[in-house]
C-alpha cells in the first residue's frame, strides 16, 4: 500500500506532462514552424486535394491507365469499419509462391505494353508501406513509351519530365535515385 | 559491403559517438544533482519520504509497481475506447485479449503489435494510452541502469538512490525535452503532427482513399528515444508519414541509439574510468557494425527467383523495402532497431533474404545488449561483462575482480540467471507454438502451395515463430509480420503466450540487475592485483565480445540453422535450378 500512493501520483502527474504538455507544446510549434509538413504534406489542384507528396496512389486495374506511370506493388488494404487506408507490407519471404504471382502478373501487364528486357525489381515487388510514393529512374524510364503513346506525346517530351521529376540522395550520401510518381502524373495532366 | 552502405554506416557512426559523449555526461550530472526544494516538494507530495534512500530491493518493488499500475491504466484505456470521446467513427474497445497483449507490449518497452493502428487505435487510445508507456517504460529502464551505475560506483552501502526522484528526472531532463527537440524536426519533414482528422482525397483512379492522421511525430519521437518502437500506422518507420525521407530515417536511427550509447559514456563517468566506458561503447559498435555488414551483403544479393523470371534484380531484394531508403540505409535501419530493443521496422523482415533475415534475429537473440533498450541495453552489457570477467578469472586461477570488486558466487548466479532466463523462454515459446495448432494457424510462409492452405512445414514459418519469441522475450517488438499474432478466431494463444515473454523478458530480469546492484554496492575495495583483467584496452573488448557471441550462438544456433539457413540452402538449390 505504501507503493500504491507514489505509483498513482506520478502516473497522473506523468500523463499530464507527457500525453497532455509535451503533444500539445510539439503541436503548437509544427504548426507555427511547418503547416504543411504536419498537416500531411497536401498536393492540391485549385482547391482540390489530390493527394499527399509522400504517399503513394495505386490503381486497381493498372492497365486500363497506360497515360500515367504505375508505382509500385501494394499490399495496403481498406478498413471495413472505418474505411482508413491500412498500410503494410506483403510480409513475404522471398520463396513465397504468391510472391512470384504477382511479379509474373505485372511482368505480363508491362510486357503487354511493348516493355522488353529485364524490367528494373522495384516495379514488381511490393513496398513496406504499400504507400511507397516512389519509383526508380530505371522503373520509370521503362514505361516512357507507353506513357507517350497513350498521350500522343514525344518520347523526348515525357523523358525531359521524367528527368525534371529525379530526386537525387540528399548529399550524395542519404538515400537513393527516385521519380516520384503521383507528382510526375499530376504534372504529366498539367501539360495538357 | 557497397560503397554507399559503408559511407553511411561510418557517417552514423561517427554522428552517435559526437551525440553519445555530452548526452552522456549530462545523464551523470542529472542523475546525481542534488536534491532541488521543489522536487523535495513533489516527492513529500506523493507520499514518498525524500531523505530515506531505497535499498535494492525497494528500488526493484516501486519499479515493480509503477509498472503494473501504469499497466492497468494502458489496459483500461484501450479497453474503454468505444465509451471515451477521442476516437473516429468505426473504431471500437480494443478486444480483452488484444488490450492485454497491447498493454503488456508497451509497459514492458517491447511494442509488440498484434494490431494495426489504423483501424485499432484512435487519437485517445494513441496519445495517452500508448505513448504514456512510450514514455515510462524508457524511463523506467533508465533508472534501473542508474541505480546499477551507483552500486558500482558505491562502497559499502544499501543505498542505491530513490526510484521516484530517478523517474521524475528521467522524464523532466532527459525523455521529454529530447523528444520535443526531434518531433518538431520530424514534423518539419513531413511527418503529421495534427488533430485535424483524417485527410481525404481522391486518387487518380476515382477511388476515395482516407488516411488518418494524428499526433504522429510527438509519437514517433519518444517511439525511438525511448528504444519503444511501436508505430502509430501499420507500416511503422515505413509509412511515409512516420518516416518521410533519408534525414528523417538517420535522425530516427540516431534517436534509437542515442541514450544506450550515452550510457555507456554514463558508466564511464560514474565509476570514475571513461576508458572502461570506451571499451564497453567499442565492443557494441564492433557487434554493430558485423550486423551492418552481414545483412547489407544479403540483401544486396537479390532474390534469384525473380532474376529467373526475367527482372533486374541489382537493386536488391526490393520486396518489402520502400525506394527511397534503398537496400542500404533499411539494412541499417534494421541492424540498429534490433541491437537496440526498439522495434520500429522501415522495412519489412519478414521479406529480407534467408539470411538477411537471420541477423535481426539473431541481434535480438543475444540478449539486446549491443546498446541494447534505453536502460536495459546497459544492465544487460553489464550482466555479460561480469560474465566476462568471471571467465577471465577461471582462466588465470585468481578470484574474479570487477572495478575493485571481488565477483563471488551470488554475483555469478545472478549473471548466469541473466542469460538463461530469456533463452530459455524464446526456445520453448517457440517449441510449443510450431506443435500446437493455435501456434501453426498464425504462420503466413507455410510451405503450403496456397497462401490459404493449412500449415506445411517450412523453414520460413519456423523463423517466423521463433522470431516472435524472440521479439517478445528480448522486448524487441519487431517481427517477422506475416504471422498473426491476434485474430477473431484465434485470440487467446499468441496473445497469452507472447504477453508472458514480455513479462517474463522484462521484470525478472530488472529484478535481477538490481539485486546485482545491490550486491556490487555492499563490497569492500580490493585492490587490483595482477590476475585483475583490466576493463579498458583490446583485449577487454575481445573479451566482451567473444562471451556475447559465443553464448548468443551456443544458444541458438541449432534453432536457427532449421530456420533461415536451411531456407538460404533450398533458395541457392530453387535459384540455380531454373
Amino acid at each position: 500500500m505504501k507503493l500504491l500512493r507514489p505509483s498513482l501520483f506520478f502516473t497522473a502527474a506523468l500523463l499530464v506532462v507527457c500525453c497532455a504538455l509535451y503533444p500539445a507544446a510539439v503541436t503548437l510549434a509544427a504548426r507555427a514552424l511547418a503547416p504543411d509538413g504536419a498537416t500531411g504534406s497536401l498536393l492540391r489542384t485549385g482547391d482540390t486535394v489530390r493527394g499527399s507528396r509522400l504517399l503513394g496512389q495505386t490503381f486497381a486495374h493498372p492497365e486500363a491507365h497506360p497515360e500515367y506511370f504505375w508505382g509500385r506493388l501494394s499490399a495496403a488494404s481498406v478498413d471495413p469499419a472505418t474505411g482508413f487506408t491500412v498500410s503494410g507490407g506483403t510480409n513475404r519471404g522471398p520463396m513465397h509462391p504468391a510472391l512470384l504471382d504477382d511479379a509474373r502478373a505485372r511482368l505480363a501487364a508491362l510486357r503487354a505494353t511493348g516493355v522488353t528486357g529485364a524490367v528494373p525489381v522495384d516495379l514488381v515487388t511490393a513496398s513496406a508501406s504499400g504507400l511507397d510514393p516512389h519509383i526508380s529512374p530505371a522503373a520509370a524510364r521503362v514505361q516512357i513509351a507507353r506513357v507517350a503513346r497513350a498521350r500522343g506525346l514525344s518520347v523526348g517530351t515525357i523523358t525531359d519530365l521524367v528527368d525534371a521529376h529525379t530526386e537525387r540522395p540528399f548529399a550524395g550520401l542519404l538515400g537513393e535515385d527516385r521519380v516520384n510518381v503521383l507528382v510526375l502524373n499530376l504534372a504529366l495532366d498539367a501539360l495538357r | 559491403m557497397s560503397p554507399r552502405l559503408l559511407a553511411l554506416t561510418v557517417a552514423f557512426f561517427a554522428a552517435l559517438a559526437l551525440l553519445a559523449v555530452p548526452l552522456g555526461r549530462h545523464l551523470a550530472r542529472t542523475f546525481e544533482a542534488p536534491l532541488r526544494p521543489w522536487e523535495r516538494r513533489v516527492l513529500t507530495l506523493a507520499g514518498v519520504d525524500p531523505d530515506r534512500p531505497h535499498t535494492w530491493r525497494d528500488y526493484a518493488l516501486a519499479a515493480l509497481a509503477f509498472t503494473l499500475v501504469t499497466h492497468v491504466t494502458t489496459y483500461a484505456l484501450l479497453r474503454l475506447q468505444g465509451a471515451l470521446p477521442g476516437h473516429a467513427t468505426g473504431l471500437r474497445a480494443v478486444p480483452a485479449w488484444l488490450a492485454f497483449n497491447t498493454a503488456t507490449s508497451f509497459a514492458t518497452n517491447t511494442d509488440w503489435q498484434s494490431y494495426a493502428g489504423e483501424s485499432t487505435a484512435g487519437d485517445l487510445a494513441q496519445t495517452v494510452a500508448l505513448t504514456s508507456q512510450n514514455f515510462f517504460s524508457a524511463a523506467v529502464g533508465l533508472c534501473v541502469a542508474i541505480a546499477l551505475l551507483r552500486g558500482l560506483s558505491r562502497r559499502e552501502t544499501d543505498a542505491l538512490g530513490n526510484f521516484w526522484l530517478d523517474l521524475v528526472r528521467a522524464h523532466l531532463f532527459v525523455l521529454v525535452p529530447g523528444s520535443a527537440v526531434l518531433a518538431v524536426f520530424l514534423a518539419s519533414r513531413g511527418v503529421v503532427q495534427t488533430l485535424d482528422g483524417p485527410a481525404v482525397w481522391r486518387t487518380l483512379d476515382g477511388a476515395v482513399q482516407s488516411v488518418p492522421r494524428g499526433l504522429v511525430a510527438s509519437q514517433e519521437a519518444i517511439k525511438m528515444l525511448g528504444t519503444n518502437g511501436g508505430g502509430f500506422y501499420n507500416a511503422n518507420s515505413a509509412h511515409p508519414w512516420e518516416n518521410p525521407d533519408a534525414l528523417t530515417n538517420l535522425a530516427e536511427m540516431l534517436a534509437i541509439f542515442a541514450l544506450p550509447a550515452a550510457l555507456c559514456v554514463t558508466l564511464g563517468e560514474y565509476v570514475k574510468n571513461r576508458r572502461h566506458g570506451a571499451a564497453v561503447f567499442a565492443a557494441m559498435t564492433l557487434l554493430a557494425l558485423a550486423g551492418v555488414c552481414a545483412l547489407g551483403h544479403f540483401e544486396h544479393q537479390g532474390n534469384p527467383l525473380l532474376a529467373a523470371l526475367g527482372v533486374d534484380v541489382t537493386a536488391g531484394n526490393l520486396e518489402g523495402k520502400e525506394l527511397r531508403f534503398g537496400v542500404d540505409a533499411s539494412s541499417l535501419f534494421a541492424t540498429v532497431t534490433t541491437d537496440a530493443s526498439c522495434g520500429a521496422v522501415n522495412a519489412m523482415h519478414d521479406s529480407f533474404m534467408p539470411l538477411g533475415g537471420l541477423v535481426p534475429m539473431l541481434n535480438i537473440q543475444l540478449g539486446e545488449v549491443v546498446f541494447g533498450g534505453v536502460g536495459s541495453g546497459l544492465y544487460g552489457a553489464l550482466v555479460y561483462v561480469v560474465l566476462a570477467v568471471f571467465l577471465a578469472g577461471l582462466m588465470v586461477g585468481r578470484t574474479p575482480e570487477y572495478l575493485g570488486r571481488k565477483i563471488d558466487r551470488r554475483d555469478v548466479r545472478l549473471a548466469a540467471l541473466y542469460v538463461l532466463v530469456p533463452a530459455f523462454t524464446i526456445l520453448v515459446g517457440a517449441a510449443v507454438a510450431v506443435v500446437t495448432d493455435a501456434g501453426r494457424a498464425g504462420v503466413l510462409n507455410t510451405g503450403a502451395a496456397t497462401v490459404n492452405a493449412p500449415w506445411g512445414a517450412h523453414p520460413h514459418g519456423l523463423s517466423e515463430v521463433l522470431y516472435a519469441y524472440s521479439s517478445a522475450a528480448g522486448n524487441n517488438g519487431s517481427a517477422f509480420a506475416g504471422l498473426t499474432a491476434f485474430s477473431a478466431a484465434r485470440p487467446v494463444f499468441y496473445s497469452l503466450t507472447l504477453g508472458v515473454a514480455m513479462f517474463v523478458g522484462r521484470l525478472p530480469l530488472m529484478v535481477l540487475a538490481l539485486a546485482l546492484a545491490g550486491s556490487m554496492a555492499r563490497k569492500k575495495q580490493t585492490p587490483p592485483g595482477i590476475g585483475s583483467l583490466p576493463v579498458e584496452g583490446p583485449l577487454f573488448v575481445a573479451l566482451l565480445v567473444g562471451v556475447i557471441v559465443v553464448v548468443g550462438a551456443l544458444t541458438f544456433f541449432p534453432a536457427l540453422s532449421l530456420g533461415p539457413i536451411v531456407e538460404h540452402l533450398q533458395l541457392t538449390a530453387a535459384g540455380g535450378a531454373r
